[in-house]
């Protein structure tokens, strides 16, 4: 019954009002660090809350695909629109960093290759460029099967960026790694064989 | 106490220094046994008992024992100091503390010629502190300084700010401060210093070694494992405040610098 009632839900839900309600936080955000909402030291905060919203993106990506499979439920039509809003927080924060927090280009660079959790959050924002890229009906057409092998490195994508908060913390810190766990966790449900479905898919 | 502005830490080649307000220095923190968010301990810090308050001064002195606040107060010369305040994770702020030296307090409980190292420990209660149930840190948080560091007259103990109570937030009600080392030096909520002639555990050292090493000097040539310790943001810029450069022993060289004399700093960050 909550199946039927939220695969109904997610058929009637054009995505523009998801990719509406996905960037609003961006500017909300902003205005709060602009007028103190954000605390004392709002570019620490800001960068953390573009980051913090990116990594739940990429984890709720994550879960379309065993929702449908476990739960039978349907958001498939909202994946691109959770994947490419993952993409547009990943840059506001890398933009954060790179205009609000280091502010020296010199110094940049050097962070990238000298500091191992900067390495690894390029690399996952590196790795997203090509998935942004191909977003596109074209592309999905054009590319065909090769277009699902090459977004499986969303898997990758979301392992870096759980690493680069795992490592960015001082001390033993738990929230982490439980996005880290979050992350482990989809990607195992993957692993299971797909033999026989739990529950039969709702027609799509 | 008599209040004495103008101590020669306060001097700045740039001007005077201009203290952050109340507000800042008080909601913005890092005091874990609280949480690990900046505004943790600002929320949750209010349930700390700082009424009655000993702090135990033992091993290498001449009159050990549990000493109470208000009886180390009636004794010690409260003044104004105002300080840079550098984190290790490269903010910074001005803060204007009230208290009384270090060595004061040391000269009541009589250091024995053998000590070289003073040992501090945070308050331990899981009861009024959220953020001890996790094992962010080996609780409870403890600190040391070499004691030259300690006697040396910039190292105080702080019991207030703007001259109002010390907020719980902030180590009330009597908290280290030593302005030329990172801010976690500045161990909050001492209960216990012990004199001993051994270098103590440190907290932070325990934690990761590679990255927090004993001596923890305002360093701009070292850096941290996982930033630049080159400059520093001034809390309260807002989003757009520009980063400054940290000065080495955060600007207080001429009265430190000696202690270190022939010391390689690399080594022994």
């Amino acid at each position: 019954m909550l199946v039927d009632g939220l695969n109904r839900a997610a058929r009637r839900v054009p995505t523009w009002v998801v990719y509406l309600a996905l960037a609003l936080p961006a500017p909300w955000f902003f205005w709060l660090g602009l007028t103190g909402g954000l605390g004392v030291e709002p570019i620490k905060a800001l960068e953390h809350e573009y980051g913090e919203l990116a990594l739940k993106l990429l984890i709720a990506g994550l879960c379309v695909t065993p929702l449908r499979r476990f739960a039978g439920v349907n958001l498939l039509k909202f994946r691109r629109a959770i994947g490419l809003m993952a993409f547009f927080y990943v840059s506001a924060h890398l933009l954060v960093w790179l205009v609000l927090d280091v502010q020296l280009l010199g110094q940049i660079w050097a962070d990238i290759v000298k500091r191992p959790y900067i390495t690894v959050g390029m690399a996952a924002f590196v790795l997203m460029i090509p998935l942004a890229a191909t977003s596109t009906n074209r592309s999905i057409r054009a590319l065909g099967a090769r277009w699902r092998k090459l977004h499986r490195l969303t898997y990758m994508v979301a392992l870096l960026g759980a690493l680069h908060f795992v490592m960015l913390v001082k001390g033993f810190q738990l929230e982490p790694l439980v996005y880290m766990g979050l992350v482990i966790g989809l990607l195992a449900l993957r692993a299971i064989p797909k033999g026989r479905p739990l529950r039969q898919p709702v027609t799509s | 106490g008599a209040m004495a502005l103008g101590a020669p830490a306060m001097a700045q080649e740039d001007g005077a220094l201009r203290p952050n307000s109340f507000e800042e220095i008080s909601s913005y923190c890092n005091y874990y046994e609280f949480g690990t968010g900046k505004g943790d301990p600002s929320a949750n810090a209010h349930r700390l008992t700082t009424e009655p308050w000993s702090v135990t001064i033992d091993g290498m002195v001449d009159r050990p024992g549990d000493y109470a606040l208000e009886d180390i107060l009636s004794q010690m010369t409260i003044e104004d100091r105002l300080y840079r305040f550098r984190c290790v994770e490269a903010w910074s702020m001005v803060v204007p503390w009230n208290g009384f030296e270090l060595a004061d307090l040391l000269e009541l409980a009589g250091v024995q010629s053998g000590a070289r190292y003073a040992a501090f420990e945070t308050v331990y209660r899981p009861e009024e502190m959220p953020g001890v149930r996790r094992p962010v840190l080996d609780w409870p948080y403890v600190e040391g300084l070499r004691l030259d560091e300690a006697l040396n007259p910039l190292t105080i103990m702080a019991t207030g700010i703007y001259g109002k109570p010390l907020p719980n937030q902030n180590g009330a009600p009597l908290r280290l401060v030593v302005p030329w080392k990172y801010g976690f030096k500045s161990i909050k909520s001492v209960v216990r210093i012990t004199l001993t002639d051994k270098q103590p555990p440190t907290a932070w050292n325990k934690a990761n070694a590679r990255e927090y090493g004993f001596y923890s000097n305002v360093n701009p040539e070292v850096d941290h494992p996982r930033w630049s310790q080159a400059t520093e943001r001034e809390i309260g810029g807002g989003l757009f405040a520009k980063r400054k450069p940290t000065l080495m022993f955060n600007g207080y060289e001429d009265e430190v610098a000696a202690l270190y004399d022939g010391m390689d700093l690399k080594a022994n960050f």
